[in-house]
């Protein structure tokens, strides 16, 4: 299981919860496993091409899954996965 | 039995190693560490290239800051070569082991023709003001110097804007920018600080400037009353050394971005959520910029802005008070600054978070690809 933290504006599309334990060895299985909990967040995360949307950043213990192998980036247990996406305000 | 001044000198020339203004001049650079013990008075009619400045009543508190290493070379120097005999004598029993005191002092290397700088003079009230960091060997008087000379642009006088423009006046940057066309409104006074009950329905910008120049009347407020779009940003952010983004629209941050990165000029980002807030310094080039970070804006729904979402006052201001200090570290040029890498805040957590960021080597504005096209 590897621990997925959801940002505060994504929150309400998953009951509230900060962060969730969730089963998957790549960032896709991570996140499928997360849609299927989850539908709402479906659209907000992924394009319709089944790819994740541009201005959501995903990262994997602190490095951002596009430098590394994207939707395959490979996702061990003790993994922190945070997904980020951009905040305007000031 | 008691010593004369006499036999004191002479005891100090027996013990300690005098050079000559020549053989100190010829010196590859920062093989030794230059100390000047004069007072500061005579300091300020010119000193030795490179030499610090350490009066000869500070040496024993303040030479194990300027010199870490006991068994560096150190040459002192006074104006005449007798007070940096006796403060070598100090160092050496201090355990410093490569001592030498110039002879002649700063007198004989200015008849031998050798060549001396003139270091920044701040006016007496200027060293009262910012007695604070000239006590910091890292900003001193030459810090403080550059921090007059700069000038730092504030893109909103908003929640971000009001801390930083208030901190960034207090330590003395020299002219402070703001790029706001709003006025004053009662439901901003929750955070934006740097405006007033009083003021409500005034402008920002000049209300801002108001709440500067009382705390610091040295600093020059530029108010640039408009809204920051394609057509202005180049004529606005000419010129300064920093730009502090504290904007609350998407459009905004990408238009300051993508001029910023083609003036060069390092642009400290900060933007708030409720309890959260994220944090980075883009420097042109060096570092990723904002699109590297955020390729594009995410829909309105994801992202609503303070006046929609609300947000914790406090947020905006520990965020807007980190961008001043990573704006003042870009001024003085020390420190690591938060280039290449993102700050996240959560204040319910009491959580900072930090994760790594890249150039995208495919941006539109910053990548090899987009400086060749631009040329």
């Amino acid at each position: 299981m590897s621990t997925v933290y959801i940002p505060s504006v994504l929150r309400p599309s998953v009951g509230g919860a900060k962060s969730l334990e969730l089963e998957g060895d790549s960032i896709r299985a991570v996140v499928d496993a997360l849609v299927a909990d989850h539908p709402a967040l479906g659209p907000q995360l992924m394009t319709d091409d089944g790819d994740l949307n541009r201005f959501v950043n995903v990262y994997v213990n602190g490095q951002d899954v596009r430098y590394l192998a994207g939707l395959e980036t490979p996702v061990a247990p003790a993994d922190e996965v945070r997904l980020l996406p951009a905040m305007a305000g000031g | 039995m008691p010593k004369s001044y006499a036999d004191l000198l002479r005891e100090a020339r027996a013990q300690i190693r005098e050079v000559s203004p020549q053989e100190v001049d010829a010196l590859p650079p920062s093989a030794a560490a230059l100390i000047d013990v004069r007072e500061e008075s005579e300091w300020e009619q010119g000193h030795l290239p490179g030499a610090q400045h350490i009066s000869k009543s500070y040496i024993e508190q303040q030479i194990e800051g300027a010199v870490a290493d006991r068994d560096a070379q150190v040459i002192l120097y006074c104006a005449g070569g007798i007070r940096s005999l006796f403060a070598a004598q100090t160092l050496a029993e201090m355990g410093y082991t490569d001592v030498a005191s110039m002879s002649g002092g700063f007198q004989s290397w200015k008849g031998a023709g050798l060549a001396f700088e003139m270091p920044v003079v701040l006016t007496a009230d200027q060293k009262q003001r910012y007695s604070r960091h000239l006590l910091i060997p890292e900003v001193g008087a030459a810090g403080q110097a550059k921090l007059l000379g700069s000038k730092a642009l504030l893109i909103g006088a908003g929640g971000l804007g009001s801390p930083a423009s208030l901190y960034l006046a207090a330590a003395g940057v020299g002219t402070i920018g703001i790029v706001d066309f709003d006025v004053v409104d009662v439901s901003n006074l929750q955070r934006q600080v740097v405006h007033t009950t009083d003021r409500v329905g005034e402008r920002k910008v000049e209300s801002a400037k108001k709440s500067i120049n009382a705390l610091n009347p040295e600093i020059n407020v530029l108010a640039h009353e408009e809204m920051l779009v394609a057509d202005n940003v180049d004529r606005i952010i000419a010129g300064y050394d920093v730009i502090l983004d504290g904007t609350d629209t998407f459009e905004t941050r990408y238009i300051l971005n993508d001029a910023a990165v083609i003036a060069g000029i390092p642009v400290i980002h900060a933007s708030v959520f409720r309890f959260e807030g994220q944090l980075s310094t883009f420097i042109p080039y060096e570092g990723p910029c904002y699109r590297c970070l955020y390729p594009t804006p995410p829909p309105p729904e994801l992202a609503p802005g303070c006046s929609v979402a609300g947000v914790l006052g406090v947020v905006p201001g520990i965020m807007g008070l980190l961008q001043a200090t990573e704006a003042l570290k870009v001024l003085l040029g020390i420190g690591e600054t938060l280039s290449g890498r993102l700050l996240l805040f959560d204040a319910l957590e009491t959580e900072f978070t930090e994760l790594k960021l890249r150039r995208d080597p495919e941006c539109p504005v910053c990548s090899d690809a987009a400086v060749a096209a631009r040329v």
